[in-house]
């Protein structure tokens, strides 16, 4: 037994230096003075100074934000309704469909999902006239991607509590309206913000999806993190790679917080 | 009796038809009709001149040249391998890391879970791209590797199969701990007492015990990292250079590069048929361990 | 305000895929009574009081409250609130948010609200408690913060799940006085599942015992326990003998109505049998007699003499003795 579990808790510390290695390097190499990767130039603030003065990356930065809090709002929107429809209506006329649909974008090949939204945006311009690609059709591609990641969240969590506190609502006079608003929704609060987060990181994050059905203007940060690094090794990327790292853990210190938060059942 | 609610099937308001539609119509029409969309493009040919560079038409052509071309087949066959082998490395270094977390001190694991998760919350490309700077000819591995006397071993890394399949490894890892650690913290350490208790050595035990009761985690991280890693564009796209062969590259290639929009649509429509298995069996162990509950 | 009957159930049926889970159901509770719903487990009991409560709805009969026909009327119009059998307290408020739940919905001034939580708080005696969070209190002030929300708005009845099923055993003893005099302070009428039948006998004013669906008999607990009119209900409540009298007839005959002698008694039934076992239980001792024909028979015998365990001994020979009007003839 003892045996075992050391042997365990050495592949687990093998596993975090297998994790956490490459990223520690790409944060120190944003502080090298060199722009090579594979020499030490001694301490440098220089490409922190370049990336914030890339008028390029700052724009694609921004554009990435907006996209990001845009799509993650509405798949949380969706993502609850589908969620709820989930686990609370066992039965309507398409249901297995509608689970099937909700889960399927999770698992579905991204380029697969690229090519094929794609397609309906380039039919919808031929035959509709719009919408323009770009900002919009690349928020609903996101959207329809991890709405099924906030519909797994609020549905998990909607099956963890007891059923019997919305009765309870209920037989205190509480409408089916009234109930949700104030016992199901506020419950579901932790689900829904760490949904949300999974959702904007998802976004923050999307190069395939967006490079298929982004026009010829817009350009997001991954599309501009894609297009140079496949030139080769580039500082400043570096220095992104460093901010996103500290974004990411920040973010997921909240949701942890969130998590432990919740309330008692 | 307490289980089966009849309420809602008998009666279903209009809010709750509203909270239906709308997600219902939305996956219908931004996730339903594109795929008939490819399933039509795919049966038309390329026509470069046109915009877009289609003709619409009624021909099997795109997927007989799919199963002809030698290019092809390849593609499909090592996607499949280097998937598979992947996903199983993944799993012999995600077992005994959800196995030790799940014997840690219950105070610590959410700590060690949380640095399992934080890297899936940073950009994937970027956690690709730091393996290029480490892979590199002159990179800090190779320098490594010189430094530890084979300095004659002047190979790569970067560009070849070797690499894609650490890339794969490495980004998902934590898709394979996560469902596995779910599985192993429910299970009842007293079951392995009690194998103790019956006379089976602590590898007997694990192998008749542990082991069969954390399958549906095993299966459910397998297919997590199998089904995504066979449709994978970005590791060999960057980590695997012109040598490695994988399906989601070629459909890259064949829209963004040659610009042949129905042969990439047959190249999904043959990526989804080779997944249908694998999805399937996910959606129906997702289905169960949602009942469960 | 209408006489008769509070609830009338009328021919109520539920069915759950193939399990009929009440099966042609007909009860009237009476106004201001206390009533209990016994039985085991997936009896159907559970089922009848969310369909009053309106959680269920009948695949066919009525449901009148008050002369009312509710069937179909949804929980939150119906004027009947229930105690959870999980509590079902709200996590996210404390507990005089919880206790004026009801009370908002129907737009009370919040200063009403304030002084009748206050009140409520002080019936079951927890005023002090109205800040804290159901997550801070213990299983028995968690009881009683759902008695009071249940109460506040003096529903036409009270429907109760189990309500004392989660407690542990000493507090339940306690709580059960604790809800009669509540009932009877406050002139409600109170609906109680219980699976525990001691705990039906000792509380209600009248009592349905429920068996696949179906209600078996009803009436007071002396009724229930003397007068069982089958083999299911006298064996169900308390301990029988059930004697075979011919005919598909039977006799049922409590373990304390038979008298043990060491000579034949001169009561009019009388057997001969050996004693197999002896269960002490303090203030008294239950002893099963083998008699004739591979019988064992249980009497009970109240252990009057302190130096001694028990009147009797294993392996003695005694007599069995009990008067004609001791048992009660059954006809199912």
């Amino acid at each position: 037994m003892i045996g075992r579990a050391r042997f365990a808790f050495g592949v687990l510390a093998f596993g975090y230096a297998f994790l956490y290695l490459p990223i520690l390097l790409v944060i120190a190499y944003s502080f090298n003075d060199s722009r090579l990767v594979t020499v030490w130039a001694g301490f440098s603030f220089k490409w922190w100074h370049a990336l914030f003065h890339n008028e390029d990356m700052l724009s694609a930065a921004w554009l990435s934000l907006r996209i990001g809090l845009a799509s993650a709002t509405l798949s949380t929107i969706l993502g609850l309704a589908a969620g709820y429809v989930l686990a609370r209506v066992p039965s309507f006329v398409g249901r297995t469909l509608f689970g099937s649909l909700v889960m399927a974008p999770m698992v579905m090949p991204e380029v697969v999902m690229g090519i094929s939204l794609l397609l309906l945006f380039v039919g919808g311009e031929q035959f509709l006239g719009g919408p323009d690609r770009g900002f919009v059709s690349i928020v609903i591609a996101h959207t329809t991607f991890s709405l099924a990641f906030v519909a797994i969240v609020v549905q998990a969590r909607l099956a963890d509590f007891d059923r019997s506190l919305e009765e309870a609502a209920m037989d205190l006079g509480a409408t089916p309206w009234v109930t949700f608003r104030t016992v199901t929704l506020p419950m579901l609060m932790p689900a829904l913000v760490s949904g949300w987060l999974l959702a904007f990181t998802l976004s923050l994050d999307d190069l395939i999806m967006t490079q298929f059905v982004s026009g010829a203007q817009s350009q997001t940060l991954p599309m501009l993190v894609y297009s140079s690094v496949r030139l080769g090794v580039d500082p400043q990327i570096n220095v992104l790679a460093t901010i996103v790292v500290c974004i990411a853990a920040v973010a997921l210190i909240i949701s942890g917080r969130l998590a432990r938060a919740r309330p008692a059942r | 009796m307490r289980g089966s609610r009849s309420m809602n099937r008998t009666r279903i308001s209009v809010g709750i038809r509203a909270v239906i539609a709308l997600p219902y119509l939305w996956l219908a029409l931004f996730f339903l009709l594109p795929f008939v969309l490819v399933l039509i493009l795919s049966l038309g040919t390329n026509s470069p001149d046109s915009v877009p560079p289609v003709e619409l038409g009624f021909s099997f052509n795109n997927f007989r040249r799919l199963f002809s071309d030698h290019l092809y087949v390849v593609a499909w066959l090592s996607s499949l391998r280097i998937a598979a082998t992947s996903t199983l490395v993944t799993l012999l270094l995600g077992y005994p890391m959800a196995y030790a977390i799940s014997r840690a001190d219950p105070r610590r694991r959410p700590l060690l879970l949380m640095l399992v998760v934080l890297p899936f919350w940073t950009s994937f490309l970027i956690r690709i791209y730091a393996w290029m700077g480490l892979l590199a000819e002159n990179g800090i591995l190779n320098q490594f590797l010189r430094w530890l006397g084979f300095g004659d071993h002047s190979g790569t890394i970067l560009g070849t199969e070797w690499a894609v399949h650490l890339g794969i490894v490495y980004a998902y890892l934590p898709f394979m701990v996560l469902p596995l650690y779910a599985t192993l913290e429910k299970l009842d350490w007293s079951l392995l007492e009690a194998a103790a208790d019956l006379g089976a050595k602590p590898l007997g035990a694990f192998l008749t015990v542990t082991l069969p009761l954390s399958l549906p985690g095993i299966v459910a991280g397998c297919l997590m990292v199998f089904i995504p890693a066979v449709g994978e564009f970005v590791i060999p796209d960057l980590l695997g250079g012109t040598s490695t062969l994988m399906i989601g590259k070629v459909l890259w290639d064949e829209f963004f590069t040659n610009s042949d929009w129905p042969l990439a649509s047959a190249v999904a429509i043959c990526l989804l048929v080779l997944l249908v298995g694998p999805i399937t069996l996910f959606q129906r162990q997702q289905a169960k361990s949602l009942e469960r509950r | 305000m209408a006489a008769g009957p509070i609830v009338a159930i009328e021919g109520a049926e539920k069915r759950f895929g193939a399990v009929t889970a009440v099966d042609r159901v007909d009860l009237e509770i009476v106004r201001g009574e206390l009533f209990a719903l016994l039985g085991g487990s997936g009896c159907g009991k559970t089922t009848l009081l969310r369909m009053i409560a309106g959680f269920e709805t009948p695949d066919s009969g009525r449901v009148l409250i008050d002369g009312e026909d509710m069937t179909g009327v949804p929980p939150h119009l119906r004027p009947v609130n229930m105690m959870f059998q999980s509590y079902a307290l709200f996590p996210h408020m404390d507990v005089a948010a919880n206790v004026g739940y009801g009370l908002r919905r129907e737009g009370v001034d919040k200063g009403e609200i304030a002084r009748r939580v206050a009140e409520a708080l002080a019936l079951v005696r927890l005023e002090a408690l109205g800040a804290r969070k159901p997550a801070q209190l213990s299983g028995g002030q968690r009881q009683r913060v759902a008695l009071a929300r249940a109460i506040i708005k003096r529903p036409k009845l009270l429907l109760l799940d189990e309500p004392l099923a989660a407690l542990d055993r000493k507090l339940r003893e306690g709580t059960r006085f604790e809800l009669v005099r509540l009932q009877e302070q406050l002139g409600l009428t109170f609906v109680i599942v219980t699976h525990d039948q001691e705990e039906a006998m000792s509380m209600a004013s009248r009592l349905a015992v429920m068996n696949a669906g179906r209600i078996v008999q009803t009436g007071t607990p002396h009724d229930l326990y003397e007068r069982p009119r089958s083999r299911f209900v006298a064996d169900f409540i308390g301990v029988a003998n059930i004697l075979a009298t011919g005919q598909g007839k039977w006799l049922a005959l409590r373990p304390e109505k038979i008298a043990l002698s060491a000579e034949r008694p001169a009561t009019p039934h009388a057997l001969n049998g050996r004693i197999v076992d002896i269960a002490y239980e303090g203030g008294r001792s239950l002893y099963r007699v083998a008699v004739e024909g591979d019988r064992v028979m249980q009497v009970t015998s109240a252990n009057v003499v302190r130096a001694r365990s028990s009147a009797w001994s294993r392996g003695q020979q005694v007599w069995l003795g009990w008067s004609d009007d001791a048992g009660q003839p059954l006809d199912e």
